[in-house]
């Protein structure tokens, strides 16, 4: 059973003490089990002993006893209306006093002087009342519509509503703007860049005149740089495999740090800097400084010897 | 205007052309509403969000964002240029692909000829060539800057781990390509980077047999890395992308979900 939430048993108990003439709290602590039920006032109900038989009698101490009614409702019809007014329940419920939208036999004695608000279980009012009486069920007044409560579904059982205020902006055309001016320029530089560069293509693939030194593709001249310096299988395996690799796919679930703020989290920028310089560093090395057996050059000295990117750094 | 035959001048016959085909039944059916093309579009936060719902392209997007996401210096917009810079790289390759022959034959005097004899072949061909090292550029940067903003913190987990799939199809399809001039530079390049991954112990020398299509570059290589290049990687980059595009609208992108 789930717990009814706070507003909507309030409202209920509000409905219905509207309907019944008696005290919100008094509806409220049947509702919640802590009272027994207090006899109440329906149309054309003439004598004491059936006018207290409209509501219906929880157990108490029975917590769920507002939706437990639900079961009841196929046999027992009278048992569990609830009896409401068709307009809105306000907030300010009668409370002591009579309820003139109720009922006009509201005068009956039980009504006339209500029962004081109960918090615990009163053992003299709960003695007062019948437990299951009978009554009629054509004790609902003209013009007054029944309702029941089912049950009571919390919306986070089923739907979880995370909106919060936030300073947005629409799409349109906010962000296409940028993004097709972003579009624009890029395919800008790179036509003029094409225009102005051409594209290297050297002599027929030879596979007798090894070109020397022989490089692979920039963004692979890291690795070549790292192999001169270590064991292949340092360099080939382990560094671009595993640290390379399997490491950035793993960066999320390592660093469990939640914070995204720059000053939370000095250790992992400081740690990918590093990276990030590391691999720069050494693609630098590996593109420009490398010549002839891979052998260290200055390329202000002796050129550079990288035939894929010549054209963009020296153009004489 | 009228001229001295009294007749309308040729743009305002140009503009009462344009008004009548805004107004016609086909131009009214090529477009959902909401589009800016249709007759009577209006700035309205109803119809600027139709313009986004309502197309089959912008719909990567979501309606709203947050506003500090817009700003140029928070992305700079790295993401959507390599994404942009792959269609731009499909487009251009799909031209070469007319010309060009994956054998050790045919492949150099194709590139050659190419770049000589056809009409924009060699700026079509450098485009190609300095879009893809272009790619390999900003594909690296997003992955930092998302690094640096710490978008890969949870619900965004398995985002970063495709972002980095996405990375390494970047590289092999960029290496997959340098082969296919088939001249010295491609050669003794892939020549060096195989090398390299054949010092992988376990599957190393396997992966790189498998790949060269013997224990050396040869033809069979070329038409190996041609159809690696213009096909299966391709193929699977842009389901990793499609996963990765939905898992940004999904798991929230900017900065928590959108």
């Amino acid at each position: 059973m789930v717990d009814i939430p706070e507003h909507l048993l309030q409202r209920s108990a509000e409905a219905r003490a509207k309907a019944l003439g008696v005290p919100v709290e008094q509806v409220l602590a049947e509702m919640r089990g802590e009272a027994p039920p207090a006899p109440s006032a329906p149309a054309e109900a003439p004598t004491p002993p059936e006018t207290a038989a409209v509501v219906e009698a929880p157990a108490p101490g029975d917590p769920d006893a507002t939706a437990e009614q639900t079961p009841a409702v196929e046999t027992k019809v009278v048992e569990t209306e609830v009896v409401g007014p068709v307009e809105t329940p306000e907030p300010e419920a009668p409370q002591g006093s009579l309820a003139p939208v109720a009922a006009p036999a509201e005068a009956s004695p039980e009504v006339a002087s209500p029962p004081s608000p109960v918090s615990g279980g009163d053992a003299p009012l709960a003695a007062s009342v019948s437990p299951r009486p009978v009554a009629q069920p054509e004790a609902i007044p003209e013009g007054v519509r029944t309702q029941r409560l089912l049950t009571v579904v919390k919306a986070r059982a089923i739907q979880q509503v995370k909106s919060s205020p936030a300073d947005k902006v629409n799409t349109w055309p906010h962000l296409m703007i940028a993004e097709f001016t972003a579009l624009l320029v890029m395919t800008g530089f790179l036509i003029i860049l094409s225009v102005i560069l051409q594209a290297p293509l050297l002599e027929l693939a030879n596979f007798n005149a090894t070109p020397n030194p022989s490089k692979a593709p920039w963004y692979f001249l890291g690795l070549q740089e790292l192999l001169s310096y270590y064991d292949p299988q340092i360099a080939g395996v382990i560094v671009p495999g595993i640290s390379g690799l399997v490491g950035f796919m793993a960066i999320p679930y390592i660093d469990r740090n939640p914070s995204t703020k720059p000053s939370d989290r000095k250790f992992a920028i400081l740690l990918f800097t590093f990276f990030l310089a590391g691999s720069a560093t050494l693609t630098m090395l590996g593109t420009l400084f490398r010549g002839p057996g891979f052998n260290f050059t200055y390329p202000w000295a002796d050129g550079i010897f990288f035939d894929d990117l010549k054209d963009w750094v020296d153009f004489g | 205007m009228a001229d001295g035959n009294g007749g309308l001048r040729l743009g305002e016959r140009i503009g009462e052309m344009a008004t009548r085909v805004r107004g016609g039944s086909v131009w009214e059916s090529m477009f959902r509403p909401g589009s800016p093309l249709k007759k009577g579009y209006s700035d309205s936060p109803r119809n600027r969000s139709y313009v986004i719902m309502n197309s089959v392209l912008y719909h990567l997007h979501p309606v709203k964002v947050k506003r500090h996401g817009v700003r140029l210096s928070y992305t700079l917009c790295l993401g959507g240029l390599s994404f942009f810079l792959f269609i731009l790289l499909t487009i251009t390759g799909i031209f070469l692909m007319f010309y060009y022959r994956p054998t050790a034959e045919a492949a150099y005097l194709d590139v050659e000829a190419l770049s000589t004899s056809v009409a924009f072949g060699s700026l079509v061909r450098n485009m190609h060539r300095w879009g893809a090292h272009l790619m390999v550029l900003t594909v690296f940067l997003h992955m930092s800057r998302v690094f640096y903003h710490g978008a890969y913190k949870p619900p965004r987990e398995f985002n970063w781990v495709v972002g980095v799939v996405l990375l390494l199809l970047t590289l092999l399809l960029s290496f997959t390509g340098y082969l296919l001039p088939w001249d010295q530079l491609a050669l003794w390049a892939v020549t060096v980077g195989t090398n390299m991954g054949g010092f992988t112990p376990i599957f190393g020398p396997g992966v790189k047999f498998a790949l060269l299509g013997g224990i050396e570059v040869t033809g069979n290589t070329l038409l190996r890395f041609y159809v690696l290049h213009v096909l299966f990687l391709p193929f699977v980059i842009v389901i990793f992308m499609a996963v990765h595009f939905w898992r940004v609208r999904k798991d929230g992108g900017i900065s928590g979900p959108l």
